[in-house]
């Protein structure tokens, strides 16, 4: 989870419900596409509506979308994380995915998680310290912080950062 | 206080005595494969070295394991490119386990480290695929990571930050139904537990089915524990992982076992009996969508996918050959079958299986990833039907968002084959023996 004090309000753009795969977020037929440049615009794919707002780069800086449990559950696609990234989302879910949020999280792509969230398109969300206030409703939910371990990657600046800083150290 | 089998592994790999869940470790890893993403790790190893005036070198090309295997040979010229990339790397760092795009040394990468012998009891792997719990059937803790963490492993040669996961105990008990099979009971826990009810977790299979099951049917079980979201899934090494490693996977020498200590803690144990357990079926669009045949039974498909890294085994075509043997697969169906491997293939030849299935009417295709995916071959019209002995039916999975795909068991697929509709194996053809020579000599979990 990204370390977010803030109190600039975030759109949120897109609500989607649980089990997101990321089959859905970045679908297997563009798997050779690898460039974190060229993952963005193949974002949801076939999705045309959130995949057409995504690339209309018209989206205010830190938008959100909203998911429900097991966000980016099946394959390990790093490309499904990388695209998102590239829009400068952020995503809030009731709960993710083991391996799509350890490539978050090596990527620096902000994920929040937040088991009781009630959002919706078109709401605005606060997030800051351990809560999302949702400005929208007026509805405060808790959220669960990344075990200190992970958080230490983020606060690195990504995964290839800090492994960049263990060689060093290996080498010294 | 005892240790589970991922715990004892794990403890081991991190130079502790004991570990306990949600202690954060380094375990050091002993096998890191990669298949055609390894284009994508070869950027972001160089990427870690850039600007520190060291030369990229990976910690041990002894360890790292490349098959290509989703897109062989290669559908598109980009694909080609990567190909010809990873190879590149492969011959300037000297990785010593590449399985390049030949018959005599191919397959899906699930099924070529075990086939080969790099997998056993006791190791940490690491796959840039979710499908690497595969590798727990063998009793080693393997685990899915994405390409960066990979480019991180082929650095320093451990997983950074790594929270010991919890385990689900599974007890397996009972005897299989005829042609139910260890995909009925993986689909059949995966409906019960849900497509999240693993997350972070490890699955430890026991029970007297696990013990009489053959290393294939244990493949399934663990290749489809990620399913259940699970960090991993594990049969505790035993007499029969003995005999898999040095009879089929060619492993001479000593091979030491992993047991949970009898003490150990679970977070949570599962029992199933599996004696009434009837054929299931996975039905759009979640793997955990999961029905007993009864459902939908009739339901009509337009394709049957047998094979991949969880019904592509020898055992699975037999199973199939054994039931479309002298029939024909029913008009307007095309029935796909790819062996997991080469080698499977050319077993598979040798025993007669390729030649009942092309003369019943299926494509066999050459082994590696072929539909599973939706990217490279057999993919489905709008508003086909897919019937599939693969591991997942998410919305677009085999190509097309405007298609449904269905899973079940390899001997469910050859009986829908057979009717046009998703049906259930009624008793033997022709009144032939109700056993097929499977490699472990039993019929239990193909
Ligand atoms: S067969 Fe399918 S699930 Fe298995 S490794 Fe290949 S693409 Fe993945």
């Amino acid at each position: 989870m990204a370390n977010l004090q803030e109190s600039k309000p975030r759109l949120v753009v897109s609500k989607l419900g649980d089990d997101i795969s990321t089959d859905a977020i970045y679908p297997g037929r563009f798997m050779a596409t690898v460039l974190p440049t060229e993952t963005p615009k193949l974002a949801f794919a076939d999705d045309t509506e959130l995949n057409a707002k995504l690339n209309s780069r018209t989206l205010p800086e830190g938008s959100v979308i909203v998911a429900g449990r097991n966000f980016g559950c099946g394959s390990s696609r790093e490309q499904a994380a990388s695209c998102l990234r590239g829009h400068g989302v952020t995503i809030v879910a009731r709960a993710f995915a083991r391996i799509f949020q350890q490539n978050s999280i090596n990527l620096g792509l902000p994920t929040v998680i937040c088991p009781e969230l009630e959002a919706d398109a078109g709401d605005e969300l606060v997030i800051a310290g351990d809560h999302v206030w949702n400005e929208t409703k007026g509805t405060k939910f808790a959220t669960v912080p990344l075990p200190a371990a992970r958080q230490a990657i983020i606060d690195a600046g990504g995964l290839i950062p800090y492994t960049r800083k263990r060689l060093l150290e290996s080498r010294a | 206080m005892g240790m589970t089998v991922a715990e004892k592994i794990l403890a081991r790999a991190s130079g502790r005595d004991s570990v306990r869940p949600g202690d954060v470790i380094e375990p050091r890893v002993d096998l890191a494969m990669s298949h055609e993403n390894g284009a994508l790790v070869i950027n972001q190893f160089l990427e870690v070295y850039k600007d520190t005036g060291l030369e990229p070198k990976v910690w041990d090309p002894g360890r790292i394991a490349i098959i290509f295997d989703h897109r062989v040979p290669a559908e598109s010229a980009k694909t080609a490119t990567n190909q010809k990339k990873v190879r590149d790397f492969v011959g300037a760092q000297k990785i010593s386990k590449f399985h390049d795009i030949r018959g005599d040394q191919g397959g899906i990468c699930h099924q070529i480290l075990p086939e080969n012998g790099y997998v056993r009891p006791g190791m940490v792997v690491v796959g840039t695929d979710s499908h690497t719990t595969t590798h727990g059937a063998l009793g080693a803790f393997a685990f899915g990571i994405g390409a960066t963490e990979m480019a991180s492993v082929w650095t320093l040669g451990s997983v950074l930050n790594v929270e010991v996961p919890g385990t689900i105990k599974v007890v397996i008990n009972g005897e299989f139904a005829e042609h139910v099979s260890a995909k009925d009971l993986i689909l059949h826990i995966i409906g019960k537990l849900s497509a999240e009810g693993a997350n972070y977790k490890v699955l430890e299979f026991h029970g007297e089915a696990i013990h009489r099951m053959p290393t294939s049917g244990r493949l399934v079980l663990c290749n489809m524990s990620v399913e259940a979201g699970a960090t991993a899934g594990i049969v505790p090494s035993d007499a029969e992982t003995l005999r898999y490693l040095h009879e089929t996977a060619g492993v001479t020498g000593q091979v030491d076992i992993v047991q949970p200590d009898a003490d150990a803690e679970y977070e949570q144990v599962v029992e199933i009996d599996i004696t009434n357990l009837t054929f299931q079926i996975a039905c759009p669009n979640g793997v955990d969508n999961v029905k007993p045949i009864d459902a939908v039974e009739g339901t009509k498909v337009d394709q049957i996918v047998v094979g991949s890294c969880t019904n592509g085994r020898r055992d699975d075509i037999a199973a199939v050959a054994h039931i479309l043997q002298g029939r024909r697969v029913a008009d307007g169906v095309r029935l796909l079958v790819f062996p997991a491997s080469w080698k499977i293939y050319q077993e598979c030849m040798a025993h007669g299986y390729i030649d009942d299935l092309v003369k019943a009417g299926a494509v066999v295709m050459n082994p590696g990833c072929g539909p599973c995916l939706g990217v490279h071959e057999g993919a489905l019209g709008d508003g086909e039907v897919a019937l599939s002995t693969t591991n997942r039916n998410f919305k677009g999975r085999m190509g097309n968002p405007k298609s449904e795909v269905f899973l079940c068991s390899p001997a469910v697929a050859a009986a829908s084959a057979l009717a046009g509709h998703i049906a259930r194996p009624k008793g033997e053809p022709h009144g032939q023996p109700a056993r097929v020579e499977t490699e472990a000599g039993c019929l239990e979990a193909w």
